[in-house]
């Protein structure tokens, strides 16, 4: 199977690929079955490392030559030394983790740079569902009943930038996308289906 | 190619010693039992095998003419292919198969070494290998592969000589045996050792230990199963009785469970292809395994700087060797910057899993050579 160049990639995926420096030594936590790891191992000939909690997926990421560890954000970046990376990535996992400001400080602990990828809860669309239907929003990005949603800790760009202030934490870029096209920083928390933050130590 | 006498099936070769063991115990000479197949021209995969297994991967055995016993894994087209792979498979070091073992003969003094034989450890065992290698004419190998004691050969392979091996398949094993395997390995020697037949293990010039070794391998095959297992396959059902009484209590102690009769199945058909002194030798090597201790307490610091990449695969239902132990070695890797990979698959077989049909391992193994 030939990668994925990153014109294929999810979105948000295909901003961090398009980012993340040739040849860095990079982890990607929740990686899934590996599509980005692919297309950076093959495209920006990267040294990957994948963790990633569902075993199916794994097995298929080791499958396909990846090097990925079966393990969950909340317990397993511990057994990574300080510094072992360059690049940490989190794409769109953040709002699925226990406790996921000790995921963050954990990414910056392991690299000097992490890539944050998160569904923006107050994005219009949701704001709308609450505030006209009174219901947990179902949307293209959170396309999951409240009650089998993996995402447990539902989070704003707005929430995201405050976090960061408050924890010294620098962003070093940002992107924000509306239908898988970029929209402005200003208005993003109302307009942005999506984010993706470059943050630094 | 020209005919080499040196590769094929079932190929024997003395390996000129001296051969200092780890206790520092000297072995004039060494017999290694092996198999090679495939092209030697070809990247080598060396393949290590469990504590009861052979260098028959994947041609028959020559005296039960059973399927070699990774022959689902090991094969032209297979996972590990040896239509573009030179494979090799050495019988260990202590073992009964055509490898220098208790029941061999001492060249020294004629006789046999019974527990004369010095204790060796996986590593002696990996060394032997790393030996028949040379003769061979391999020098890196394009992967170690191992379940169970073929897994601790694998690690203790990339620990010794990292520049040798580029791939590490560790599969169902740790880095270290935990106090319950030594426990019940010490249960299976002691019931050898209590035979009346065993003799202070010079028992070769009379009947062997049979009824000891029966014992120490039932013991032993409850571990490599799954309480699952056990219960789906036989639950409580009893034997047909002799006299054609079907399913009913003897009120004796005959075989009434049909998982009393199978475990003596297992205990009997064992005593026929193995020598109780060399299950003696290779639990204790397994015993003594502790690959962390031998590096100063830290696993880690036997894969520091190593560019071997790692793949460990642990089953969900094997209590001997539980997914905790290959965790451990993940966590070493990481803490050494070793390219690791680490999946826990779910099977219902138990340890035994390895050697039965997952085609999930399948899958991961043959993607993992190919990269």
């Amino acid at each position: 199977m030939t990668p994925a160049g990153p014109q294929d990639l999810r979105a948000d995926l295909e901003i961090i690929s398009n980012h993340v420096p040739v040849a860095a030594r990079v982890l990607d936590v929740g990686c899934g079955t590996g599509d980005l790891m692919a297309s950076l191992v093959a495209h920006r000939q990267v040294d990957a490392r994948g963790l990633e909690i569902d075993g199916a997926n794994v097995a298929a990421a080791v499958a396909r030559g990846l090097s990925v560890v079966q393990g969950d954000a909340d317990v397993d970046l511990a057994d990574y030394p300080d510094d072992a990376f360059e690049v940490a990535i989190l794409s769109q996992t953040l709002q699925t983790t226990r406790h996921p400001h000790l995921v963050l400080a954990e990414l910056l602990r392991l690299a000097p740079r992490a890539f944050v990828s998160f569904p923006n809860f107050a994005h219009w669309r949701v704001r709308l569902s609450l505030l006209w239907g009174g219901r947990m929003p179902v949307t293209r990005l959170l396309p999951l009943q409240w009650y089998e949603t993996p995402n447990i800790h539902h989070v704003t760009v707005d929430d995201f930038r405050a976090y960061l202030a408050d924890r010294r934490i620098t962003v070093e870029r940002a992107w924000f996308l509306n239908r898988d096209r970029p929209t402005s920083a200003a208005a993003a928390n109302f307009r942005a289906e999506h984010a993706v933050f470059l943050i630094r130590r | 190619m020209p005919e080499d006498s040196r590769f094929g099936p079932a190929r024997h070769v003395t390996l000129p010693g001296p051969f200092v063991v780890d206790s520092g115990a000297v072995l004039g000479t060494v017999d290694v039992g092996y198999s090679t197949h495939g092209d030697p021209r070809h990247p080598t995969i060396l393949i290590c095998h469990a504590l009861t297994g052979d260098q028959h991967v994947a041609s028959p055995h020559p005296r039960t003419g059973k399927p070699g016993w990774w022959s689902r894994m090991v094969g032209p087209g297979l996972p590990i292919d040896t239509s573009r792979h030179f494979v090799v498979c050495a019988n260990v070091l202590g073992s009964c198969m055509g490898t220098s073992g208790p029941a061999s003969v001492d060249p020294a003094s004629g006789c046999r070494y019974a527990m004369r034989f010095p204790v060796v450890t996986i590593r002696d065992m990996v060394r032997v290998q790393a030996l028949l290698l040379d003769h061979l004419g391999v020098g890196r190998l394009h992967a170690v592969v191992g379940g169970s004691m073929g897994g601790m050969q694998v690690l203790a392979w990339a620990a010794a000589f990292p520049d040798r091996v580029e791939r590490a398949v560790v599969i169902a094993s740790a880095a270290r045996h935990a106090a319950q395997p030594i426990a019940f390995h010490e249960v299976g020697r002691q019931a050898i050792m209590a035979d009346p037949n065993w003799r202070g293990g010079d028992y070769y010039d009379g009947p062997p230990p049979a009824a000891g070794l029966a014992v120490a391998r039932m013991a032993a095959h409850i571990t490599y199963v799954s309480e699952a297992g056990l219960t789906e396959k036989f639950g409580r059902r009893l034997q047909n009785r002799p006299d054609g009484a079907t399913g009913a209590k003897s009120f004796g102690f005959d075989a009434d469970f049909q998982v009393e009769s199978y475990l003596r199945h297992q205990g009997i058909s064992f005593v026929d292809r193995f020598d109780a002194n060399a299950y003696l030798y290779i639990t204790r090597a397994m015993d003594y395994f502790d690959l962390g201790e031998e590096h100063g307490g830290r696993i880690a610091d036997a894969f520091r700087g190593s560019r071997t990449r790692f793949c460990l695969v642990s089953f969900d239902t094997d209590w001997l060797y539980p997914t905790a132990e290959s965790r451990a070695v993940v966590k070493a890797l990481h803490a050494a910057g070793a390219a690791a990979s680490f999946v826990e698959l779910s099977s219902p077989f138990g340890h035994d899993a390895f050697l039965l049909d997952v085609p999930e391992l399948d899958r991961v193994v043959a993607g993992f050579l190919a990269s």
